[in-house]
C-alpha cells in the first residue's frame, strides 16, 4: 500500500544544510528497505499556476488554489504495509526534515 | 424457561459474548461494518428465536455461528454487486504472529483497533463502546450527551479511515505496546471520568451506564493482559472509586465530599476487591504507574474507618510520587481540584499522629517490569528534569488529550 507523506511548513525558508543530510540519510534508508517509491521538494507557493480547463478554455491564474498560512513544501510517496508502519516512518520523516508531516493513504487500484 | 429467564440470558450473553463475537468476525473477514453487522443481526435473531427455541446449551458459539451465516450472506449480496469493491476493502492482518502469542485474543486486536491513536480521542470512546462494548449508537449518544448522528457519523468515519488508511488488526509490537496500552486506558478511563463526573449540562453528577462500562471493559484488559500492572491499577482506581458512589451524591443531588460521606455506605466487597488489586500490585515490586498510585491513594482512603483516621503522610507521599512520575500533568495549574481528598486533607492535616495502615511504602526504587522498560525510562528522565518538589495540591488525574 502507498502512502503520501506530505511536509508542512509556515514559512518559504528552505531546508537548511543539517536538514538536507538529515533528509539524505532517511532517503537512503527508505530506499534500503523498500519504502521509498518517490519524494520531492516543492518550489515555493508564489511559484505555483492554477489552471481550470472545464469550461472549454483554459484559464491560468497566478498563485496557488489556496491561501493559507501553512502549505506543502514538499512529500514522499512511501511504501508500507499498513497505517502503523506508515506512521513510524513518517515520524521519522518529521524529525529528518524538521518539519510537520500529513500522511495519507493513496486509493488502491 | 420463563421470558424472564430468556431475557437474562439473552443480556448476559450480550455482556458475555458482543466483544468476542464482533473481534472473531473481524478476523475472519477483515472488515469491521461486516463484523458489526452480522453480530447486531445475530443478537436480534436470538431475541427472536430463543424464547420459542430455548436459550441453546452454548450461547456464545451459537451467536457466533449464526453471525457467521450472516456476514457470509451480506457479503455474498455484495459480491454479485460489486466484487472489486469488496476485495478493496478488506482490512489488514500480514504479520506473522509476534512474541505476545500468549495474549492472543481477538478482542485485544479489536480493542487495540478502536483505540487507535490516528483516530480521534471522542472517535475512539465512540468506536470502543459500540464495538467492544456492544453499546447502540443512540445509547452512546445519552452517554456523551450528543446527537445520535453525530455518534453515528463519528463511528462510520473511523471504520471508513480504518479501512482507507489501513489501521491494522493485531495486537501492537512489544516495542509499541507499552505506548498503546497507556493509550487503550486512557480511552477507558476518559469514559470512567465522563461517567463519574459528567460534563455536560443539566446531567446527573453520575451516569452510571458508562461507569459501568468501563469497568466492565477495564475487567475485560486485565483478563486479557493479566501482566500489566497499569491495567490492574485503572481497575483498582475504578472500582475503589465506584465503592463510594450512593455516599458521593446526597439526596439533593450535590456531590458530598469525601470527609462527609458516610462510610458506612461505601461497597465493602468492591473495596476488597480493589485493595487486593493493589496488594498484588504492591507484592509485585516493580515501580507502579500513575493508575496504581491513584489507586494506592484510594486504598489509603478507603482503609480508614473516618476522614481523622486517614494515613494522610502515605496520602501526602503517594501524591508526592505521582508528581514525580509526571510534573508537568500533576501541576496545580492545569485545572482546579477535583478531588475531595485534596479538600479533606487540607482541612483535617495531621501528620503523622495517625495510626499506619497496613499499606507499605511504594518507592522510586522498585525495578520497572520489563514490558514498559520504554515507558519508565521516559517517565524517570522525566521526573529528573523536576527541580522543586511540587507542592501537594497536585491535581489528581486529568485524562491526557
Amino acid at each position: 500500500m502507498q502512502y503520501l507523506v506530505s511536509v508542512i511548513h509556515d514559512s518559504t525558508e528552505l531546508a537548511t544544510a543539517d536538514e538536507m543530510a538529515a533528509i539524505d540519510v532517511f532517503n537512503d534508508r527508505l530506499q534500503a528497505e523498500g519504502h521509498w517509491v518517490f519524494a520531492a521538494g516543492l518550489g515555493s507557493p508564489s511559484t505555483a499556476t492554477v489552471i481550470d480547463n472545464r469550461g472549454g478554455e483554459a484559464v491560468f491564474t497566478d498563485g496557488p488554489f489556496v491561501e493559507s498560512k501553512e502549505y506543502l513544501a514538499g512529500f514522499w510517496i512511501m511504501e508500507a504495509a499498513d497505517l502503523d508502519v506508515a506512521l513510524k516512518l513518517a515520524a521519522e520523516g518529521s524529525k529528518a526534515c524538521n518539519r510537520k508531516v500529513e500522511v495519507r493513504p493513496l486509493l488502491g487500484e | 424457561m420463563s421470558q424472564i429467564d430468556v431475557g437474562e440470558a439473552i443480556t448476559r450473553a450480550h455482556h458475555e459474548e458482543w466483544a468476542r463475537v464482533v473481534a472473531a468476525l473481524t478476523r475472519r473477514f477483515g472488515d469491521l461494518d461486516i463484523a458489526e453487522e452480522a453480530a447486531a443481526e445475530a443478537f436480534a435473531t436470538a431475541v427472536g428465536r430463543w424464547p420459542a427455541d430455548g436459550v441453546p446449551p452454548n450461547p456464545g458459539a451459537w451467536l457466533t455461528t449464526t453471525a457467521n451465516r450472516k456476514a457470509i450472506d451480506r457479503i455474498r449480496r455484495e459480491n454479485n454487486r460489486d466484487d472489486k469493491q469488496k476485495e478493496a476493502q478488506l482490512l489488514y492482518d500480514d504479520d506473522p504472529p509476534g512474541p505476545l502469542g500468549v495474549i492472543e485474543d481477538d478482542r485485544l486486536r479489536l480493542i487495540f483497533t478502536c483505540c487507535h491513536p490516528a483516530l480521534a480521542m471522542e472517535t475512539r470512546m465512540a468506536l470502543t463502546l459500540r464495538m467492544v462494548g456492544g453499546l447502540a449508537v443512540p445509547e452512546i449518544a445519552r452517554a456523551f450527551l450528543v446527537q445520535e448522528t453525530t455518534v453515528g457519523q463519528r463511528i462510520t468515519r473511523a471504520k471508513a479511515k480504518i479501512k482507507a488508511a489501513r489501521i491494522p488488526y493485531r495486537v501492537p509490537c512489544a516495542e509499541d505496546l507499552p505506548a498503546r496500552i497507556s493509550g487503550v486506558l486512557a480511552v477507558l478511563y476518559l469514559v470512567f471520568n465522563e461517567g463519574y463526573l459528567a460534563t455536560g449540562p443539566d446531567t446527573d453528577p453520575v451516569r452510571h451506564d458508562l461507569i459501568a462500562e468501563a469497568i466492565r471493559l477495564t475487567r475485560l484488559i486485565r483478563a486479557l493482559m493479566p501482566e500489566d500492572g497499569e491495567a490492574a491499577g485503572l481497575l483498582a482506581l475504578m472500582l475503589l472509586t465506584e465503592a463510594r458512589r450512593t455516599a458521593r451524591v446526597s439526596a439533593s443531588g450535590e456531590l458530598v465530599t469525601l470527609d462527609e460521606q458516610d462510610r458506612g455506605t461505601w461497597d465493602a466487597a468492591l473495596i476488597a476487591e480493589g485493595h487486593r488489586l493493589v496488594r498484588e500490585r504492591l507484592a509485585a515490586r516493580v515501580a507502579p504507574g500513575r493508575y496504581q498510585i491513584l489507586a494506592a491513594i484510594s486504598a489509603v482512603h478507603t482503609s480508614a474507618r473516618d476522614v481523622r483516621a486517614t494515613d494522610w503522610s502515605q496520602v501526602v507521599a503517594l501524591y508526592d510520587h505521582l508528581v514525580r512520575l509526571d510534573p508537568r500533568r500533576s501541576s496545580p495549574s492545569t485545572g482546579p481540584s477535583r478531588s475531595p481528598s485534596l479538600t479533606a486533607r487540607k482541612w483535617h492535616w495531621r501528620p503523622s499522629t495517625v495510626s499506619r495502615t497496613s499499606w507499605p511504602a511504594i518507592t522510586p526504587t522498585m525495578r520497572p517490569a520489563p514490558t514498559c522498560c520504554a515507558g519508565w525510562a521516559a517517565v524517570r528522565s522525566r521526573a529528573r528534569r523536576t527541580t522543586k518538589p511540587s507542592s501537594w495540591r497536585a491535581t489528581p488525574p486529568r485524562p491526557p488529550p
